[in-house]
């Protein structure tokens, strides 16, 4: 009762001071709605990233406190021991991110134009998996993928993983701890993070665009060629962000499936932040992960050319 | 023979190819639900040994297991609430009115999201261990509603934005107030953004390991449960609970489907 009256009530004042509402208050109007917002996102994700800033500087140990020396040696020496987990975290998210637009591109096209009624079954498959904690699904990896498995089985028997292991990828008649296990599930895990964009902007494709090529005697390669990859390069961009940079940053993975061999970068922040206690390493490490993929994610937004991301 | 399946398969490549895809999202959910009614022989639940409803009747069975999965639903209800209420705000004010920062204020809120989850959870860290802040629930639901923020706005913007002008002008040609403008067009409108997402921030509160891990200190969510699992030893109970959620999620999305199909076929459009 009070919310309908309410407005009743105020109706006849506000009817007469419509005209000239105070202009400084409805000027004040989005600020108010930003306020607690961006207070919370200014306090607890700015405010923090310039203490790790300032963290990175310092020298010291837990014992004895720690001190802003400007030591930026612990840059070089960070780069310096780990830069395999580093060029390992970016090779494998972008075999990930690659492989994730392979699968999903036609999963993506299957519901955004050959699904007819199915369209909202095969779009609650995709997502509904998600619902299971992640962690859960890559343990299920583990069975998947674990030694004289099916998967392990079929592979041997079709001799491919005598090639994968001559590549490195694989080891001997092993799939889990190898590389191949780490980007498996890598792939996985992001995978609908690349189909969704990847539908969302093939949906907005006009029908009416393929039947107009198929006029002009263009073939369906190249129709989806010059027609259809283009219109989707939004969907693309945004997927491959959406991979790519959870991706690089990821330790589930690299732990559960993986090997000390595998280790990526997000292991050692994790192990030099809760483990050896290291605050100054650990800084220095996630800010350089950090700068690694705000430029690659700069140049690669530049490059193609699309700018309305969010 | 050989000639008309291979000229099927090519006619028909996207669509193979498609369900090859979705089978690879599926298989773990299979392998899990599968799994949650073996018998395991010893602490791992990683072969098939024989069929047993023992975990099914007894999902609390392990200790900590569903304490664990309260205090991660008691935390994604809360994340969900704030990062839903903070971030409808920011939509609004972002769509609605031209302020100066605007283009500031649009990449303080893409930044988030384009961020490694580990650099955002470092930091968060050092600034809580800088205060002297006590980790646990707090610090949790602090950093879960910091990075559903973000793609509450990213949800409920996209509606806001897609939403014709006129429709409330004309609300206020009728003599309506603005709170029954509000209340009666534009939330009505706008509620499929925001409980999408609301559904987001709820998803990614419950499922988030990685920023959870460095803040909750001897907390323990439920992701947080599974990784410690993972060295110890999984219990098939586990298996069960990612089931239910499995099932839970479809009935849910299927019944959101009706509903708004109904509503679809009863208001002429």
């Amino acid at each position: 009762m009070t919310v309908t009256e309410a407005p009743l009530a105020e109706a006849p004042a506000e009817e007469a001071g419509a005209v000239r509402k105070p202009p400084v208050r409805k000027r004040l109007v989005p600020y108010w709605l930003l306020l607690p917002g961006i207070i919370w996102l200014l306090v607890f994700f700015a405010l923090p990233m310039v203490y790790q800033a300032s963290t990175s500087v310092q020298t010291g140990s837990l014992e004895d406190g720690f001190q802003v020396t400007w030591h930026f040696q612990t840059y070089w020496d960070a780069l310096h021991e780990y830069y395999p987990q580093f060029i390992r975290s970016l090779l494998y998210a972008g075999t990930a991110t690659v492989l994730c637009l392979l699968l999903g591109y036609p999963l993506s096209y299957l519901i955004a134009f050959k699904a007819g009624r199915w369209r909202n079954v095969v779009l609650i498959l995709v997502i509904a998996p998600f619902f299971t904690s992640f962690l859960i699904r890559t343990l299920a990896w583990k069975t998947i993928l674990a030694d004289g498995g099916p998967v392990v089985g079929v592979l041997n028997t079709l001799h491919i993983l005598d090639v994968t292991s001559w590549l490195g990828w694989t080891d001997g008649s092993r799939v889990l701890a190898t590389p191949m296990a780490v980007v498996c599930g890598l792939t996985y895990n992001f995978l609908p993070f690349m189909i969704l964009p990847l539908y969302t902007s093939l949906e907005r494709i006009d029908g009416r665009l393929h039947e107009a090529a198929g006029d002009l005697y263009a073939t369906p390669a190249t129709t989806f060629r010059k027609v259809t990859f283009p219109l989707s390069m939004p969907g693309v961009v945004s997927g491959t962000l959406l991979t790519f940079i959870p991706a690089a940053g990821d330790y589930v993975n690299s732990e559960l499936l993986g090997s000390t061999d595998t280790k990526m970068v997000g292991s050692v922040i994790q192990s030099q932040f809760l483990r050896v206690l290291d605050y100054p390493t650990a800084a220095a490490l996630s800010f350089i992960l950090m700068a690694i993929v705000l430029v690659m994610v700069t140049v690669y937004i530049r490059r193609s050319g699309t700018e309305d991301l969010v | 023979m050989l000639r008309n399946s291979t000229r099927w398969l090519r006619r028909n490549l996207v669509t193979v190819a498609g369900l090859i895809t979705l089978a690879y999202l599926i298989l773990p959910n299979v392998v899990v639900m599968v799994f949650s009614f073996n018998k395991p022989n010893g602490r791992f639940n990683i072969s098939w040994q024989r069929f047993s409803l023992d975990a099914w009747k007894d999902p609390c069975g392990v200790a900590d297991i569903c304490g664990s999965l309260n205090l991660s639903l008691e935390i994604a209800v809360w994340a969900t609430i704030g990062s839903t209420m903070l971030g409808t705000m920011i939509a609004f004010a972002l769509v609605r009115y031209r302020f100066r920062a605007r283009g500031a204020i649009n990449s303080l809120i893409f930044l988030p999201m384009a961020m490694p989850e580990v650099v955002m959870a470092a930091s968060l860290l050092t600034l809580f261990l800088n205060m002297g802040a006590q980790l646990g629930f707090w610090t949790i639901l602090i950093a879960h509603i910091m990075f559903c923020l973000s793609f509450v706005v990213t949800a409920v913007k996209a509606r806001v934005m897609s939403m014709d002008p006129r429709l409330e002008e004309a609300a206020r040609d009728l003599y309506a107030s603005p709170v029954q403008t509000f209340l009666r067009v534009t939330l009505p409108i706008v509620s499929p953004g925001i409980a999408a997402g609301a559904l987001l921030a709820f998803s990614l509160s419950f499922d988030d390991f990685i920023i959870t891990n460095f803040n909750a200190g001897s907390t323990v969510t439920f992701p947080m449960y599974v990784w410690g699992s993972a060295q110890r030893g999984t219990p098939v109970q586990i298996n069960v609970i990612g089931t239910a959620m499995f099932v839970i999620a479809v009935l849910v999305v299927l019944g959101g489907q009706l509903i708004s199909n109904r509503r679809k076929n009863s208001t002429p459009h």
